[in-house]
């Protein structure tokens, strides 16, 4: 399959021709195979890396004692890891549904003629082009239980308002949510969006015609339309909170305590603050784990949606 | 499409005033927190601590903006941000050319030359773009340190165009699919060669692509805070990393309204390009997404 493969046939008829017409057809191949290359090392190679060090006894530096599967026996064991990993189901789950909602209402309330829409629009997707860090810092203020929205809401004259969030443990998760929802709800309106104007108009006039309502036609014929929509935004969204790491630094610092880790905090802390590099690496590998998890299946209909369409 | 609310009916007009109020109100919400950033970083200390997140500023002042760039604590130094900003600018410049440059030829080779194995190959590039960075972390560490590029400027221009390759590729692969192969097997006819049929005939029509390719990682490498804060030292990190040290540095008084103008001038470049280019930027996050 290496691209090498035809070249001895290349080579005897370059032999007989010329160096040149030798060189014009292994050019597509030579270009390539630096990008190959550096995949080849930098993501697999990494990866195998990562893994080998998560099956040895590291700590501040990496070393290749090997421990069999100690390392993971110990992530397991660890009450930190399974808030992380708690954390990642809650933060994940809330923010990828808010986000399909939010998204899908905006896109739909949007794709009614509306004067101005692309002034909307624009309003709805600015925070996603902005760095997670700023983010986390903005929200950081605004949540901020002394000065932040609560204080000015008990300055309205609503004294009992408590919104308290950053700085309660049970709590500081959601604060996460609420801050990645506001980055990323816009992108998935306008992936919707792009959906909702790609579907036939007449599909829409004749389900009208026979007098079926405006919800009705949304929810029985426009959203089975957008299924593909959906399994993307699904796909990029969980992707994005598996990574999560600028948003918890800026935002909750993975505190009050560990409250608000995630598994990317978690890794950081443990192989560069903690001199935990074998149990760091065990957790980036059950982090890689999770991608594998929601990509093979996605590939997987991406795949076979193509042999039959 | 949906022309059934627009009928002139009582009702239908109320439904309409409805949806407008809703979109409105919705905006005003996406946008509090950028205005209130703004309207933080124009006020004195003593007006933000007297409250009123929103309330608009009895006295502008630009001085916390100019201690943000100049003066603020970002850890032991008290530079401001400036040269934080300056080193983004110089990994961001040059990771930005070389891994576009490296995707266009890319896409053209596995589009217009493809060979045995080229999909295979395609598919392998485009794995980068899903794997968590988390896992690359440690090997690149030790990797910059044996190149010598450890805390360096250029290790992290090169970790940014390792990364990016994927994505590069894979936008410039989806848009030479769709440009006619007749053309090339016609200037292949011709005697063109392999770089001459790319700058004559492919590199002219790519004005598009390159300007979504251009724009996907300036914001990527720009926001990027995970590489920043792993691989970098104090002379080369970047404005991201500088922001998150400047608020969680405590020196005596907490400025609240330093810190909105340092996320400002952080936030300012993306905010700028998006604001130009929005068409682009949202084309190159759904060709990312998307798939091809």
């Amino acid at each position: 399959m290496t691209p090498t493969h035809s070249l001895p046939r290349a080579r005897a008829q370059a032999g007989r021709r010329s160096l040149s017409g030798f060189l014009e057809r292994a050019l597509p191949r030579l270009v390539v195979a630096p990008s190959l290359a550096v995949a080849l090392f930098f993501v697999y190679g990494y990866m195998l890396w990562t893994f080998i060090l998560s099956l040895t006894k590291s700590r501040m530096l990496p070393q290749y004692d090997f421990a069999g599967f100690a390392q993971y026996a110990r992530l397991f064991a660890d009450e930190r890891w399974h808030v992380a990993a708690t954390n990642l189901v809650v933060f994940g789950g809330l923010f990828v549904v808010i986000c399909l909602v939010l998204g899908l209402v905006l896109a739909i309330l949007l794709d009614q003629r509306i004067r101005q829409e692309g002034a909307l629009r624009t309003i709805y997707l600015y925070p996603m082009a902005l760095s997670l860090i700023v983010t986390g810092v903005v929200w950081r203020w605004l949540l901020n239980p002394g000065l932040g929205i609560q204080a000015m809401v008990r300055g309205w004259g609503f004294e009992g308002f408590d919104f308290g969030w950053l700085v309660d443990p049970d709590m500081a998760i959601y604060t996460l949510v609420i801050a990645a929802v506001w980055q990323a709800s816009g992108f998935v309106m306008a992936l919707f969006l792009a959906g909702l104007r790609s579907i036939d108009d007449s599909l829409f006039k004749a389900a009208a015609l026979d007098g079926a309502s405006l919800p009705r036609i949304y929810w029985r014929i426009v959203l089975p339309c957008l299924r593909p929509v959906v399994f993307s935004a699904v796909m990029i969204l969980s992707h994005i909170a598996i990574k999560s790491f600028d948003l918890v630094m800026a935002l909750t610092g993975g505190g009050p305590g560990y409250a608000t880790d995630l598994p990317a905090t978690y890794m950081y802390v443990h192989t560069f603050t903690r001199g935990q590099i074998g149990l760091g690496s065990a957790s980036a590998i059950m982090m890689l784990c999770g991608v594998l998890a929601i990509l093979i299946p996605y590939l997987y209909s991406e795949l076979r949606g193509r042999k039959h369409g | 499409m949906a022309d059934m609310i627009r009928r002139r009916t009582p009702g239908a007009r109320l439904l309409r005033a409805g949806l407008y109020a809703l979109l409105i109100v919705a905006a005003l919400v996406y946008l509090m927190p950028l205005v209130v950033m703004i309207l933080t970083s124009l006020k004195p200390l003593d007006e933000i601590r007297a409250g009123g997140l929103l309330t608009l500023p009895q006295e502008i002042t630009f001085e916390p903006w100019i201690k943000a760039w100049s003066e603020a604590c970002t850890g032991m130094r008290c530079e401001g941000l400036s040269g934080y900003f300056v080193n983004s600018i110089r990994i961001v410049v040059p990771a930005v050319a070389i891994s576009t440059l490296i995707g266009a030829i890319n896409g053209y080779a596995l589009t217009k030359w493809r060979f045995r194995g080229s999909e295979l190959v395609f598919a392998m590039l485009l794995f980068g773009c899903f794997v968590p960075f988390q896992v690359v972390l440690m090997p690149m560490a030790r990797t910059l340190g044996w190149l010598g590029l450890a805390s360096s400027v250029s290790g992290l221009v090169l970790v940014h165009v390792v990364y990016g390759i994927a994505f590069t590729t894979l936008f410039f692969r989806n848009y030479y699919v769709s440009v006619p192969d007749e053309m090339i097997a016609a200037a292949k006819l011709d005697g063109a060669g392999f770089f001459r049929i790319f700058w004559r005939i492919l590199l002219p029509v790519s004005g598009p692509i390159i300007t979504v390719s251009v724009i996907w990682q300036f914001t990527q490498i720009w926001n990027d805070f995970l590489f920043g804060v792993a691989f970098a030292g104090f002379d080369s990190q970047p404005v991201t990393v500088a922001l998150n040290n400047l608020v969680n540095t405590s020196t005596g008084v907490k400025e609240y309204n330093v810190d909105m103008a340092a996320a400002m001038i952080a936030a300012l470049p993306t905010l700028v390009v998006y604001v130009l280019a929005g068409k682009y930027f949202v084309r190159g996050l759904t060709a990312g997404s998307v798939k091809g």
